[in-house]
């Protein structure tokens, strides 16, 4: 490649950069106290229904090895 | 000033702008808000179910949408489906490059995917007569890190060439081509809506993009090396980034930052894969010194460990109905926990 088109390469690359940076740097933020409010809230909300959290019955188990019963 | 330096300052420009809109809202940390918080419980979650097939590394592993079935992908060049409530394998798919890194399953359990160093996805159909290849799909310049499918006509892959795709799986052809990474894409992950995904790269960054219109909206940065695993919090409006730098990150998306960070003194293995309960308090993450260690997402501790297995975690999955946790590992067995 010759340097001309390697230069011209990098400045396409360079707008690129700036124009994807423009893109970032325009978008609205919200404070980090009310983004974590919102996360603990969805934690929160969904724990009751999260297995791994609250555990699993036994006879709810569906990777539970089931063990036969003998009958005495 | 030639252009090449006004096109710098602009970016430097740029980029302090960007750090202080940032800083500008970082009136508080996740800890301090977190710390009102009950504590969540000493997890000790049991090994149910070891799943034995595999010859050699396992590199990737993804559940059915039907909470029952997973593939899994090793270098003893096949693909395995297993019905996980029994342990049995359901398909064997031999590969035609052994050199597989990921695969991932369809959300209709009717498509499985993989690809590796043959810089290939190939698309397996395993309800018909028998497993039938349907695609090959082949434009990346790189190896083929992660794949995802959005249907059973749209497949999101990430690659070593730094870019991402998007494919129409019924012509095989490039839909979108998301590029800015300027470093291997290894890993990403769907947005629930499905309108956004998250990659991951060895540019040490993540970054978020419009599927339809492959724009880049947001860029995050703060871990110091390679971006191997990645995942969406349920909430949709947060990720987690598991690094070669031994840490996790959580990034808020509508903060644009760093809202938590996971990490340990003691721990100097990199993290090679992470998945959350389904209610994402609990982050599992995969690790290079064999274990698996849990941690609560809101306080950022260690909540427990998953030990067990005898070679490098590299990839970790909890179904959609949140009942277990999978670890797939160099060790060859995939182990599932509950």
């Amino acid at each position: 490649m010759s340097s001309k088109m390697q230069s011209s390469n990098n400045t396409a690359h360079a707008r690129r950069a700036v124009q994807q940076l423009r893109i970032e740097a325009s978008i609205e933020r919200i404070k980090v106290s009310k983004a974590s409010a919102d996360l603990m809230h969805y934690c929160g909300e969904h724990a009751k229904y999260d297995p791994l959290l609250m555990g699993i019955p036994a006879s709810e188990n569906p990777f539970k090895d089931k063990k036969p019963c003998t009958i005495l | 000033m030639g252009e090449m330096d006004t096109l710098k300052k602009e970016a430097d420009g740029l980029k302090a702008q960007i750090e202080a809109a940032r800083k500008a809202v970082n009136d508080t940390t996740m800890a301090a808000v977190a710390s009102g918080v009950a504590a969540a419980p000493r997890v000790q979650l049991k090994n149910r179910k070891t799943l034995k097939g595999h010859l050699a590394k396992i590199y990737g592993l993804h559940w059915s949408a039907d909470n029952r079935h997973m593939v899994s992908a090793s270098q003893d060049g096949k693909l395995l489906i297993w019905d996980t409530y029994t342990g049995n394998k359901v398909y064997a798919i031999p590969l035609k490059s052994s050199w597989v890194m990921s695969c991932s399953m369809a959300p209709s359990g009717n498509l499985v995917a993989s690809g590796g160093l043959d810089n290939m996805c190939t698309v397996v159909n395993i309800k018909a007569a028998s497993p039938k290849t349907l695609r090959e799909l082949d434009a990346h310049e790189g190896y083929l890190s992660h794949s995802r499918f959005l249907s059973d006509t749209e497949l999101l892959t990430a690659s070593g060439d730094t870019t991402c795709c998007l494919w129409d799986l019924e012509t095989g052809k490039q839909k979108v081509i998301y590029k800015s990474h300027v470093g291997d894409c290894m890993c990403l992950a769907v947005s629930p809506d499905q309108n956004t995904f998250i990659s991951g790269a060895c540019d040490s960054t993540a970054k978020l993009w419009d599927i339809r219109d492959g724009g880049c909206k947001q860029t995050f940065i703060g871990h110091t090396s390679d971006i191997n695993a990645i995942a969406f919090y349920p909430s949709g409006t947060a990720v987690i980034t598991g690094s070669d730098d031994c840490t996790l990150k959580m990034y808020d998306l509508r903060a644009d930052q760093e809202v938590n960070g996971y990490q340990d003194a003691a721990l100097n293995a990199g993290v090679t894969s992470v998945s959350l309960s389904s209610s994402g308090r609990l982050i599992f993450a995969g690790y290079d010194n064999f274990n698996c260690n849990i941690w609560d997402s809101l306080k950022a501790e260690k909540v427990g460990v998953l030990s067990g297995h005898d070679n490098r975690v590299s990839c970790i999955g909890v179904p959609d109905d949140g009942l277990g946790v999978c670890t797939g590992s160099w060790d060859s067995f995939l182990k599932i926990w509950n």
